[in-house]
């Protein structure tokens, strides 16, 4: 089993999601985040230009088995792009184990 | 007692009645101009948060052109003695000073200030999210500066070139005049400007909700304040008869109100199974838009019987224009002010105790009800559809889909309504 973390543009947020159902990923979580990173965003305040580098983001958190590793990055490598500068990350790591409360059933057969 | 000093005394008290009158006036006008607040609340409330600076500046906007447009050329086309374009357009001669208003009666130059953005603010919610800032400047303009004052010119004057108060047409404070005006160019535009992004998928609604219930409650409050002066008002005096007649019309507004807010409650909570918040919230300015043709024309029992029906209206028409018509009205705005607003004139044709079907009436109010309720629909379409068909080839009518999609604010405006998350400024 895998951890995929996903940080992408809010407004992509619809595309992925559907994109991810299409794939048969339907659980995972979400939070908006706040960040600085290589982007800085442009605002105006009463006349004043400014940049600011704190920029929002949603924050995926996707649990997979093995097997579903490379499409759902794919996924998110392809809905989640706009080629600019702030497109967002993706980290994947191991993940020890995982359980279903209702079912205590526990391995891939808890997160599908 | 002298004759000489009765005559004195005589003058003094018409000249009280006189000032008791415009003071009426200047505040009623007053409480109208202050439900600029209560639109631009509702419209906050209803929409996403990433488009509340755009709909602050909107309401700002329309009522600073409003105001000013109405000064240079609008009262004069509404209220003019002259007849240009074989009647189309009012002109008012310079000894009459109703172009760039130089005339004694500032008052009601204020009075119809208000009433001509308020006609000019209901647009804004219809279109709200996705429509080109500079796009409702213009639409501003020409709504303060042409539509609403030809709409007034055929009836406010009370007149002999004012045809619909000719021909027995009824509406006290403007149910056709200003807010089925309003609702029809709000219709106009949202069916030109399209849906929101996301509203529609495979052809069925989607919901997107308000941002903030709390908003869109305490814009509905301010607004049915400033209704008392809206309706209030519009009796034009204070004193004696008058004083009744306005208290008459002020608990018949309050009443339809009310009951507009009952009827769409129940309507909705029958028909959804749950009590509607925001879906209550328009019944009650269903109910005080419908009133405003007849406040001064039926009693209370018409006031609740109006009331009701629009109550009832506005919950059948808010699921028929978002759910047949596809025409996407984020704020309700084209059912409140437009279907309610030709609904509670046509009411008038039944409720009225002069000439309703009600009291004996033959129908010749009803028919003229509706005739000049239409007439008012059909000018407002016309007229809104040929511009918007003109900026839609000059100017375009919609902001890119990126720009929609992240927020107004940050692309129009530069920056974000509510921007807690900035925490530090780099260079």
């Amino acid at each position: 089993m895998k951890k995929i973390e996903a940080i992408i543009r809010k407004s992509k947020f619809d595309q992925v999601k559907k994109a991810l159902h299409q794939i048969e990923v339907n659980f995972f979580s979400y939070w908006d985040v706040t960040g600085v990173g290589n982007e800085v965003m442009g605002q105006q305040y009463r006349g004043i230009t400014y940049s600011t580098s704190d920029i929002q983001r949603r924050y995926l958190v996707i649990v997979v088995s093995d097997s579903f590793l490379e499409r759902t990055v794919n996924i998110l490598l392809e809905t989640a792009s706009t080629g600019s500068v702030g497109d967002g990350k993706i980290f994947v790591s191991d993940m020890i184990e995982a359980y279903r409360i209702r079912t205590k059933e526990k391995g891939s057969a808890a997160i599908n | 007692m002298t004759f000489q000093d009765q005559d004195t005394i005589v003058k003094s008290i018409e000249a009280i009645h006189g000032d008791m009158d415009a003071l009426w006036i200047t505040v009623a006008a007053i409480l109208v101009f202050f439900m600029q607040a209560g639109f631009t609340f509702v419209e906050l409330g209803f929409t996403r948060s990433k488009n509340s600076g755009n709909i602050i500046m909107k309401n700002l906007m329309d009522f600073t052109i409003g105001a000013v447009m109405f000064w240079a050329l609008g009262y004069g086309i509404m209220y003019g003695s002259d007849l240009v374009a074989g009647g189309l357009f009012r002109s008012s001669p310079s000894g009459q000073g109703y172009f760039f208003f130089h005339a004694t009666d500032w008052y009601n130059l204020f009075f119809q200030t208000v009433f001509c953005a308020t006609a000019a603010t209901i647009v804004s919610g219809s279109i709200a999210g996705r429509t080109k800032f500079s796009v409702y400047l213009v639409l501003s303009l020409v709504i303060t500066t042409l539509i609403y004052p030809i709409s007034g010119s055929w009836y406010w004057p009370f007149d002999e070139n004012a045809w619909l108060s000719e021909a027995g047409f009824v509406d006290f404070a403007g149910s056709s005049v200003v807010h089925a005006v309003g609702g029809t160019v709000a219709l106009v535009a949202a069916f030109m400007v399209g849906p929101r992004i996301g509203k529609y998928v495979d052809g069925k609604a989607q919901v997107i909700p308000g941002h903030n219930m709390a908003f869109g409650a305490l814009g509905v409050f301010i607004l049915w304040m400033g209704w008392f002066g809206f309706n209030g008002g519009s009796q034009l005096a204070w004193g004696g008869d008058d004083t009744i007649a306005v208290g008459s019309v002020i608990i018949n507004t309050n009443l339809a109100g009310a009951f507009g807010a009952i009827g769409a409650l129940f309507f909705s909570w029958f028909k959804y199974g749950k009590v509607d918040v925001s879906m209550s919230l328009n019944g009650a300015l269903a109910g005080l838009v419908g009133i405003t043709a007849g406040c001064g024309a039926v009693n209370a029992w018409g006031a609740l019987a109006i009331g009701l029906i629009c109550g009832i209206s506005v919950v059948l028409s808010i699921g028929l224009i978002d759910k047949r018509l596809k025409v996407d009205d984020p704020v309700g705005a084209v059912s409140v002010h437009g279907v309610c607003g030709f609904i509670g004139t046509v009411l008038v044709g039944v409720f009225a105790l002069d000439g309703g079907l009600l009291y004996g009436g033959s129908g010749k109010l009803l028919w003229v009800q509706f005739y000049g309720s239409l007439s008012y629909i059909l000018w407002a379409a016309a007229a809104s559809f040929l511009l918007m068909i003109i900026l839609k080839k000059t100017m375009g009518l919609r902001v890119s889909a990126k720009e929609e999609i992240e927020g107004l604010d940050i692309h129009e405006h530069g920056m974000e309504a509510y921007p807690e998350h900035i925490t530090s400024v780099v260079d």
